[in-house]
């Protein structure tokens, strides 16, 4: 059978994937909202399905919708992108049940890691280090104080409570001493049990200076994984990642190593099938780092990895799970040079980061070329609405070294124009410009502590 | 007393009304949550009063400035 790749996605990582699967000569079917018709992605694909109106709960989230599609425009295989469905397992096991190749690890593995406290105990098992935490509290384990200030004891202050089901930063709350700790468990299972249907929660150990390093994988499955090194996410605003880099800086060869050691056990314990990213946590003071949860699909940052290993993860993606194409040995992996990945938001750094929907009257962004490349879903005239994420671009640069890299990006972001709506485009040059960003010196409280100099000075 | 009109800061969608038209509220009350780009914005009394009515419902689509809510200052 001919293939044809659904993209249940929009944006920028639609047009990603079609560009991926073009380079393959292979059909692709976008799929599109009432808000997305006239959007890049749908002008991208070889055809197009609309799949309802603009709130993504009735169309890029709507399983129904995207599955009809699937079988209305003769689909052979359908490609979740991030976000949206990508790590929904029950969504994946209906695309597999209704005849389509499901280009994402097995809904097994899916499942096991969309479920933190599942995924801790896989990873433990696995000789992964993880996070000092409780076990999991359900609503009537709410009820009994006592028992809930002894596990946060152990855990030890200060804590985050989680939403075990909960994910990206989503139903994460820090508790700093045992005064505010109950009423911040009901609170976090309350929202947890409207937003996901499961107000399960738990307790794990915040670390006061953590760096954010992530592990990209690609699994074989029973035939074993390699990793493409790390990524540094430590720049982030609420959990939200801003500025991303690989390699990390100032990490030393031990613990890099042990790092990718770890993501390995863990793809061997799941016999991991595809792309997938194991994020941990590295204590700045003690250089312990800790497994934080890993991603079964694709990220937003996978590009600063492909432009060090000068690898096509989507491309591998595909081939996989097409069935051509063979397997990469770990040792044809390089990690060359250095890359940093900016995203522009649409965003007021100067309003408390304030989304900004409306329309591009001027969108203008460098040419891509040899060292820099560019990711986007909008163009000129489009109209960013409120209804998906704020994300209007991302600028990868590559470079023989970081200083160069973060001059490069600095360049990149002075050349692009937008008007009609407020960005965070300032904001990551003065990131960018400095020194402690520059030395390397950043963990994951940067923006919180620095945000707001940084945002006003710039013009 | 001085009717007070609470607008919203930003398009976006209304995902919760956290009060009810006759509430009494302090100023920087959450009245309501806005979700727009996949964040919550908080609609707050701008002061303290009693929340005459309710412009917009839960799910409802908003533009920058529309009317939220009105209120009916202390003062």
């Amino acid at each position: 059978m001919t293939p044809r790749i659904l993209i249940a996605n929009r944006g920028e990582i639609a047009r990603r994937i079609i560009r991926s699967a073009k380079a393959r000569g292979i059909e692709t079917v976008a799929v599109y909202s009432e808000a997305d018709a006239n959007s890049a992605h749908v002008a991208d694909a070889t055809t197009s399905v609309a799949i309802g109106p603009a709130a993504a709960r009735l169309s890029y989230l709507d399983t129904a919708r995207v599955l009809q599609a699937a079988k209305e425009s003769g689909a052979t295989a359908l490609h979740p992108g991030y976000g949206f469905l990508s790590e929904n397992a029950d969504f994946a096991e209906a695309v597999i049940a209704a005849g389509l190749i499901w280009i994402g690890p097995s809904p097994k593995t899916m499942r096991d890691m969309a479920d933190k406290d599942r995924a801790r105990s896989i990873a433990e098992a696995a000789g992964v280090p993880v996070v000092p935490g409780s076990p999991r509290f359900s609503a009537k384990d709410l009820a009994d104080e006592a028992v809930l200030q002894a596990a946060a004891e152990r855990v030890g202050y200060p804590l985050l409570v989680k939403a075990a089901a909960g994910g990206g930063g989503i139903g994460m709350r820090r508790v700093n001493g045992p005064e505010t700790l109950a009423e911040t468990l009901r609170a976090t299972a309350s929202m947890a049990a409207k937003s996901f249907g499961d107000g399960a929660v738990f307790l794990e150990r915040f670390v006061p200076r953590a760096r954010h390093v992530e592990i990209q994988v690609f699994g074989y499955g029973e035939n074993g994984a390699i990793h493409l090194y790390e990524r540094d996410c430590s720049l982030q605003r609420r959990f939200q990642k801003v500025i991303e880099e690989s390699p990390a800086p100032a990490l030393s060869d031990a613990i890099r190593a042990a790092m990718a050691k770890a993501a390995l056990s863990l793809c061997a314990a799941t016999r991991y099938v595809g792309a997938g990213t194991v994020e941990f946590i590295l204590d700045v003071e003690t250089e312990e780092f800790f497994f934080l949860e890993m991603n079964t699909r694709i990220q937003v940052e996978h590009p600063v990895t492909e432009s060090v290993t000068g690898t096509d993860l989507v491309g591998m993606q595909i081939d996989l799970a097409l069935g051509q194409g063979g397997e990469l040995a770990q040792a044809s992996i390089p990690c060359a040079g250095h890359s940093i990945q900016c995203r522009l938001y649409a965003e007021n750094p100067k309003k408390n980061f304030l989304p900004s929907p409306g329309p591009l009257t001027v969108f203008t962004l460098p040419e891509p070329q040899p060292g820099l490349q560019v990711e986007t879903g909008y163009r000129q005239g489009d109209q960013v609405t409120p209804f998906y994420d704020p994300m209007l671009a991302k600028l990868i640069v590559h470079a023989p070294d970081r200083l160069t890299a973060c001059d490069r990006a600095i360049a990149a972001l002075e050349a692009t124009k937008v008007e009609g709506i407020a960005t965070n485009r300032d904001f990551l040059i003065a990131c960018l410009k400095d020194p402690d960003f520059r030395s390397g010196n950043v963990d994951t409280g940067f923006i919180d502590r620095e945000g707001k100099r940084l945002a006003n000075s710039v013009a | 007393m001085a009717t007070i009109e609470v607008l919203s800061e930003i398009a976006g969608v209304v995902w919760k009304i956290e009060r009810a038209a006759g509430d009494s509220v302090a100023t920087g009350d959450e009245i309501a949550i806005l979700e727009s780009m996949k964040m919550e914005i908080p609609v707050e009394a701008p002061q303290g009063g009693r929340i005459l009515s309710f412009a917009v419902a839960e799910g409802d689509a908003v533009a920058e400035g529309q009317l939220i809510a009105t209120l009916e200052s202390e003062a």
